[in-house]
């Protein structure tokens, strides 16, 4: 099931909004698709992402994908957790699998993206 | 020693004990090392394993009977054109005379080898069309970049500083969009229509005054001959860009078809795929590249240079200051160049059409057995291979074409190429080669229709394939996610030199 | 068709199944006006005509000279069992193990290829594997600009100057400046690069992401390459030490340099000269920069039963998975070759190869002292392991002189590195294991009428 407070991008990364912060990762529908997740490379804190642009790089054993910015904003955290466990991306996606913290630079960018029942239709069309 | 399994194989690190193994080399004098001052020194102990010869080698005889090999049995890899080895190639690349020859042997001692390069420098451009060859570049993909700089100098000698971008179809091999990038490219990806070969509206709306190479593939990795490549070829040039062709599956047109000819400005050669140079367990290959006359300038150095007395003499360095420069160290990969050229002199012209109609043949017929239970999605005549999917089987049984591979070892076979071309689902990339006997074809058919068979009534025995292998399926996400990469632990191996 | 299966009737029993007739209909899909004529090619060769024939042209190669000649590519002796061990075709007829299950043996030759390696470099990884000293030099430089996001990258001119030239071309198509560091002209340090110039370099200018030195360097000597990797350190820059791996048995590892990557080439660890190829470029690394790496890495893992086994790991980074975002284009490699040095590494044994290095050294130091008791001294002071450069006057003709009299002296300096100063009266030498003391005397004694006669002549003209 696609957790409902959160705002999803066509590209299958999910973003959860905490006061003037944001939390990022991928979805389970991604983390499916990509199989077994073997490293996952995150920018360095302090890096301006763009909306849409790419901040990172997900592999798994054998496909490689890239991660998309769902908003703009500075990053203020990465889940260095991930580098010894990058199989949480896997069993925990939405929790112990995120990969970035942000400082939201614009809210509204939110409007423009999906919402779970949204998304939820996009990965059945697929 | 740590037992590891019945036929599987301890290290060369466990199989280590202090003092083995001597009487290679004679023993140099006391205070060789003398005049080496002590921070020049290693001080870190060399802990090489010490192995007895005959343990040495019982050692790779049991490892090199854990691999299948195209002399173990039938290898109908796709794209990689597994075909026989011949063994005379083998004698005649360990001839002293090649073997022993120094790199920068002065040219009058290498006037063999020199005679050699040069008429299969000739050979290729025959088969190819192409006006010019060089022999230099170590593998496939080296020959593409080699290629692909030449493009770029090209364009900039004629004051062409716009040409950003290089079109590849989304069919085409990883090393053509790779190798853009390393050459400074941006690549453009054009669809696949669905016929299986370029999308032509695609390619025209990419192509433009940006573009410098399109990279085509052809036949292409879906084993069909890219039967607009007219339209494709006279496009490129009306935008002023170059054409450059992915040899990599020249095996099916050999006689029948020349790039050159019908308008490609650059290609490379396999010659492991083409030419029967073995594979070598990953290689090594070699992978020469044919150029059309506005590309002969900027072929790398050095060239092999025939003179008026004929003799033959190397390039020198700088000698032609319009060349892209060196792409490797010393000449090339002569060692696989002289198998090349075995066996082309062992083909000839007539020969080597052969080898491409039986190519194509082998594959056409394989392709109507399989057809029988599995989807073929292309209903045309292939080239040297084909495209089969096991897509409805999966969705009918859930017996993914990764299951039927395992099975197929079971059955005593190496695996096709599996889940490539990306662009069909639950692909099985099928190159049978012309060296294999109709015997053959037929007893591998047979055993794909039995697997689909199997998945129907008892997907289990296929899921959980193979079950005769030395290892059953691997965990590879924990050696993806925890990587040992060497052998550790053998600190305290080394025991004093005996001088 | 030499080497084609068929017997009477099968060809015809394969067109009745596909429904044709002719084969030739099978190549209806390539358009007419592209279809090509018969190719003008010889006629086919029987394989006793053909031996014949190899056999002339490979009898027109002059292998028999005394032979000095090393600068880059290294006559050793190779154990019989390496190539009885390589000619097994369950080795050359195997293709890059996408298999596992039915490609333990390549997979365990690779892995112990990579952990041989890592020993001799004391680096943490090796890949398996690059196409030459070159290639690797090249892909070890555009490794550092990844690493550290900086586009400059400042090369010894006493790194070889096949590999310099190499990673010039690479460096053109990915847009990276490459600056040379020049030589120290005289004095104890002649010959070797020039720390000074060396240090203005990493402050003037771009940053730089790598620097590259060798050891032993092109003319033979013995660098300080702990030096050079402190200062590369001190301006942020990675170091790469250019290796040639025998020597490793008794020279500094780049584990001990500081170096970050290491490279080289492999050819001197069991396989043969072949006029420059198929040889075996070697890259390793410290572990912080393993996802830079490029080339195959193959780990150790389990199966489902727990069987330990090996598998190619790490394989998103390469070409076939990231295509135009991977690390390199690089797909078929060396892996023939790695095999090779394995079991040369593993037949020779560590003693073994450090007596093929002492041996070499011994050999050298009586080749020094024979060619300077007829007239031609070493050219340079610093220390050397078994290269060395010998002050011959007018050395292009007295080279050319010595292929007459059996000798092999060698190479010019001058046309290894043209340009280079100081190096024009240079013979550029090698000894090893295989060179005897009856080929050194031999060098000497033409060597010394040789420049007699050449004195004798200048004097008569004076």
């Amino acid at each position: 099931m696609v957790p409902g407070e959160l705002r999803y991008t066509k590209e299958h990364e999910w973003v959860r909004v905490d006061g003037d912060e944001a939390v990022v990762g991928i979805t389970s529908f991604a983390a499916d698709q990509l199989g077994d997740v073997v490293f996952v490379e995150l920018p360095a804190v302090g890096r301006a992402l763009t909306q849409h642009a790419t901040f990172g790089v997900v592999e798994s054993v054998k496909a490689v994908s890239d991660l998309f910015a769902p908003i703009s904003g500075e990053v203020i955290a990465t889940n260095h957790g991930l580098a010894g466990q990058p199989e949480l991306v896997n069993s925990d996606p939405y929790g112990e699998g995120w990969m970035l913290r942000l400082k939201v630079a614009d809210a509204g960018q939110l409007d423009g993206l999906l919402d779970a029942a949204a998304y939820e239709q996009l990965t059945s069309e697929g | 020693m740590s037992v590891v399994g019945e036929k599987l194989q301890p290290t060369v690190f466990e199989l280590s004990r202090p003092g083995r193994g001597d009487g290679k080399i004679p023993h140099p004098p006391a205070g060789a090392l003398d005049r080496i001052p002590a921070a020049a020194r290693r001080a870190t102990p060399l802990a090489l394993p010490e192995i007895a010869e005959p343990e040495v080698v019982r050692h790779y005889v049991n490892l090199s009977a854990l691999n299948y090999s195209v002399d173990t049995g039938f290898y109908p890899l796709g794209s990689c054109t597994m075909k026989y080895n011949p063994k005379l190639n083998e004698w005649a690349a360990r001839l002293p005379g090649f073997a022993g020859l120094h790199p920068l042997a002065p040219d009058a001692m290498a006037q063999g080898t020199l005679q050699l390069l040069w008429e299969l420098e000739a050979m290729l451009a025959e088969i190819s069309g192409m006006t010019a060859v060089t022999l230099q570049p170590a593998a496939g993909a080296q020959g593409e970049l080699t290629g692909i700089l030449m493009v770029r100098a090209y364009h900039r000698s004629r004051g062409d500083l716009e040409r950003t971008e290089v079109l590849v179809p989304d069919s085409s091999h990883g090393t053509n969009p790779a190798t853009a990038s390393m050459a400074g490219f941006k690549t453009i990806t054009i669809p696949s229509a669905p016929d299986g070969g370029v999308d032509l509206d695609a390619f025209r709306a990419a192509l433009g005054p940006k573009t410098a190479v399109i990279m085509i593939t052809n036949p292409s990795t879906l084993g069909l001959f890219e039967s607009r490549i007219g339209e494709l070829l006279e496009a490129t040039h009306a935008a002023g860009a170059l054409a450059y062709m992915d040899g990599a599956n020249l095996n099916a047109i050999l006689g029948r078809f020349r790039p050159g000819e019908a308008g490609f400005d650059v290609m490379h050669f396999n010659t492991h795929k083409t030419f029967s140079t073995p594979h070598g367990g990953g290689g090594p290959g070699a992978g020469p590249v044919g150029v059309r006359e506005a590309l002969e300038p900027f072929l790398p150095e050095p060239r092999v240079l025939r003179e008026p007395d004929g003799s033959f003499r190397l390039e020198r360095a700088g000698e032609r200051p319009t060349s892209i420069g060196r792409v490797r160290s010393f000449f090339g990969s002569t060692g696989v160049l002289v198998r090349a050229y075995a066996y082309l002199r062992a083909h000839g012209g007539s020969g080597l059409r052969e080898v491409s109609d039986d190519a194509v043949l082998a594959a056409n017929y394989l392709k109507a057995l399989v057809g029988q239970a599995y989807e073929v999605p292309f209903d045309r005549p292939c080239k040297h291979e084909f495209v089969a999917s096991a897509a409805g089987l999966k969705h009918r049984t859930g017996v993914r074409t990764l299951d039927i591979a395992k099975r197929l070892i079971d059955k005593g076979y190496h695996p096709p190429t599996i889940y490539f071309p990306l662009t069909v689902e639950e692909a099985m990339l099928i190159e049978p080669t012309e060296t294999e006997s109709l015997e053959t074809l037929d007893a591998f058919a047979a055993a794909l229709v039995e697997i689909a068979h199997e998945a129907e009534t008892d997907p289990g025995l296929v899921t959980s394939a193979p079950h005769v292998a030395p290892v059953r399926r691997l965990d590879e996400a924990t050696a993806a996610r925890q990587p040992n990469l060497r052998w550790r632990g053998v600190t305290g191996l080394e025991t004093p030199c005996p001088q | 068709m030499p080497y084609g299966p068929h017997a009477t009737g099968d060809r015809a029993r394969m067109l009745e199944v596909i429904g044709i007739d002719s084969v030739d209909l099978l190549f209806d899909d390539i358009p007419e006006v592209l279809r090509s004529g018969p190719l003008r090619l010889d006629p086919p060769e029987s394989e006793l005509d053909l031996s014949a024939r190899l056999q002339m042209l490979a009898s027109r190669n002059r292998t028999d000279l005394a032979s000095f000649l090393g600068a880059g590519a290294y006559r050793h002796w190779t154990p019989a069992a390496v190539d009885q061990m390589l000619i097994r075709s369950e080795w050359y007829t195997a293709y890059t193990p996408y298999q596992p299950e039915v490609s333990q043996g390549t997979l365990q030759s690779i892995y112990e290829y990579q952990s041989l390696l890592a020993e001799l470099t004391a680096m943490d990884v090796v890949s398996a594997s690059h196409y030459d000293g070159g290639a690797a030099t090249a892909e070890a430089a555009l490794m550092t600009c990844r690493a550290t996001g900086r586009g400059r990258v400042l090369v010894s001119r006493a790194v070889h100057p096949h590999y310099r030239g190499t990673l010039t071309t690479y460096a053109t198509g990915a847009g990276l400046i490459v600056d040379d560091i020049p030589l120290v002209a005289d004095g104890p340090s002649a010959g070797c690069t020039d720390l000074v110039a060396l240090e203005r370099l990493l402050a003037d200018g771009a940053p730089v992401a790598g620097v590259v030195a060798a050891n032993p360097n092109v003319l033979g000597l013995l660098e300080d390459m702990l030096r050079v990797g402190q200062l590369a350190h001190a301006a942020g820059a990675l170091f790469v030490h250019v290796i040639e791996p025998v020597s490793l048995a008794v020279l500094v590892a780049p584990g001990e340099t500081g170096a970050d990557i290491a490279c080289g080439e492999g050819q001197p660890l069991g396989i043969p000269l072949q006029y420059g190829g198929p040889y075996l470029g070697i890259v390793a690394c410290r572990e912080p920069l393993v996802r830079q790496i490029p080339g195959r890495l193959v780990g150790l893992t389990r199966d489902l039963d727990g069987k330990r086994a090996f598998v190619m790991t790490m394989r998103a980074r390469e070409q076939d998975i990231r295509r135009e975002k991977a690390a390199s284009n690089i797909c078929t490699n060396q892996a023939l070759l790695a095999l090779a040095a394995g079991i040369y590494l593993t037949a020779i044994g560590p003693h073994g190869l450090r007596d093929v290095a002492a041996l070499g050294a011994s050999r050298a130091s009586e080749l020094a002292a024979a060619l300077a008791a007829v007239g031609a001294p070493r050219l340079h002071e610093g220390p050397y392991l078994n290269e060395f450069v010998a002050r011959v006057p007018d050395a292009r003709r007295v080279h050319a002189r010595l292929l007459e009299r059996g000798v092999l002296a060698g190479i010019p300096a001058a046309d290894l590195l043209p340009g280079e100063p100081g190096l024009e009266d240079g013979l550029l030498v090698c000894t090893t294991e295989m060179t005897t003391p009856a080929e050194i005397s031999r060098f000497a004694s033409a060597l010394g009428a040789e420049l007699t006669v050449g004195a004798g002549s200048s004097g008569g003209a004076a």
